[in-house]
């Protein structure tokens, strides 16, 4: 779907952020990108969605750009439109007819319907959450990125959103490119790992994840699921030694 | 109830004041008491109502030309970092000149006199909602801005549909300031224009009366000019709370 080629990021203060990063992304993946936080997962996110350019190497879209929706670290909502009117909102962006059902549609995905006509700050922070996801699924994107989406949540709160992530990636054949620095989340969502090393981030190590989806809290529980966490920490380890 | 502890404050107040001048026995030309200004003020009302009319129009000119004039210029300085630095120096510059400095001066060049009075009052007034605005254009989220890149919203749309409802509060509260400023303004240039033009505001009742040495009367248009400036601040705190009482913290009850 995508390739990262030989990917070098120096920002203006000198700080060299990735350095020869080579990636791709296959329709239908979800792809985790784990790392400790200063490895550069989130600058490789902003160059797959356009938001920064490489200084070196190349982004290589196979066929047009996908449609791309966008996970921020926060909720990122604005705080004067209510629920329906942030979801709305890249519809109204790029233009689109039917905008009105189409966010409709994509709040009821998240599990928010009835939740349309309140302002973010009447929600709680995992409900913010979901906001966010729905906006980013309003323009039924091929490719969606998460950008450690769901770091500052509780527990609960964290495994519930892990499910539903799951169900609206199967239920719409969605590809997932997924930050975060968590590697018992990693495991458990993945198709695919890729360990990233820092200060510059390159490339690691990547690992399937083969156990079969649906899963569920048998999988977080199960042997396989053990090794598999023993194994990607190992990697992280020796990626961050 | 939140209103009853000011009350309370501004009644013992005109009290005590009240007795101090019955009990020192003070003449009226030194310091009338609250009574005789308010009888000063229901005799005179017909001259003092028609000045008020005149300074009010004038002050809510100005405060009109201070929201396009500021706005405008907040908007165009956020279209670019170069246009800001080259023109905002001279925004301050205007800020800091006192205007009863340049008041003589614009009264000479400017020949309409309510139009000098309003360029007047329109100088005080601007530079809060100028400011403010220029600072809540920029404190748009960067999430947002990000989100805003990524479907290919331009400047036009991302101004409309982010930053101005961002800057929105700031906006508001420099308004809050202008409000007042614009009603200074416009007395201040009342008072610089003085008894040379048949401009007849509230200041230049304060003029004559004190000619006159008519001081009930001075303090009854002072009380009116006092009241009248309460009332802007308190209607442009309802039209911010109006506006910003579904989402901004500052709109919000405190006690949850």
């Amino acid at each position: 779907m995508v390739r990262l080629e030989r990917i070098g990021k120096t920002f203006a203060n000198g700080t060299v952020a990735l350095d020869g990063l080579d990636m791709a992304l296959r329709p239908g993946e979800f792809v985790s990108l784990l790392g400790p936080s200063g490895c550069g997962k989130s600058t490789a996110l902003r160059l797959l969605a356009g938001l920064s350019e490489p200084s070196t190497g190349t982004v290589r879209w196979s066929g047009a750009p996908a449609r791309l929706g966008f996970v921020f670290q926060e909720p990122t909502l604005m705080p004067w439109r209510t629920v329906l009117g942030n979801v709305r909102l890249p519809l109204q962006l790029i233009r689109a007819p039917g905008a009105d059902p189409a966010a409709r549609a994509a709040i009821a995905r998240v599990g928010l319907a009835g939740f349309e006509r309140s302002y973010p700050r009447q929600l709680s922070g995992g409900m913010k959450m979901r906001v966010s996801i729905a906006r980013a699924l309003a323009t039924a994107p091929d490719l969606l990125l998460l950008d450690e989406p769901f770091a500052a949540l509780d527990e609960i709160t964290r495994l519930r959103l892990n499910d539903d992530l799951l169900a609206l990636w199967a239920a719409a054949r969605l590809t997932i490119a997924f930050v975060t620095h968590s590697v018992f989340e990693s495991v458990y969502l993945s198709t695919r790992i890729l360990v990233m090393t820092g200060r510059p981030g390159r490339i690691a190590a990547d690992i399937p994840i083969d156990a079969p989806h649906p899963r569920d809290e048998a999988f977080r529980t199960s042997p396989a699921y053990n090794a598999h966490c023993r194994q990607v920490s190992a990697a992280l380890k020796a990626a961050m030694a | 109830m939140k209103l009853l502890p000011p009350a309370l404050v501004g009644i013992f107040l005109l009290a005590a004041w009240e007795t101090l001048v019955r009990a020192a026995d003070l003449p009226p030309y030194l310091l009338p008491g609250p009574i005789a200004i308010a009888h000063a003020l229901i005799a005179d009302w017909t001259s003092l109502s028609a000045s008020l009319l005149v300074t009010l129009r004038v002050t809510f000119l100005a405060l009109a030309a201070a929201i396009i004039g500021g706005g405008g210029l907040a908007i165009l300085f956020a279209q670019s970092r170069w246009i800001e630095r080259s023109l905002f120096p001279y925004a301050v510059i205007l800020q800091v000149t006192p205007i009863v400095a340049i008041s003589p001066l614009i009264l000479i060049y400017v020949r309409d006199t309510t139009l000098a009075l309003l360029i007047c009052a329109w100088i005080v007034a601007f530079f809060p909602v100028l400011s403010n605005t220029t600072i809540g254009l920029r404190s748009a989220d960067h999430g947002l801005v990000d989100l805003m890149r990524l479907y290919g919203a331009g400047r036009w749309q991302t101004l409309w549909r982010l930053r101005l409802p961002a800057a929105m509060p700031y906006f508001l509260a420099g308004l809050r300031i202008a409000g007042g400023l614009s009603l200074i303004g416009a007395v201040v240039a009342e008072f610089t224009a003085g008894t040379a033009t048949a401009g007849s505001g509230l200041a230049y009742r304060i003029l004559e009366s004190g000619y006159r040495l008519d001081i009930p009367r001075m303090y009854a248009a002072l009380a009116l000019l006092s009241l009248t400036g309460i009332l802007i601040y308190a209607a442009l705190g309802l039209v911010s709370w109006l506006l910003l009482r579904h989402w901004h913290e500052s709109a919000l009850p405190t006690d949850r």
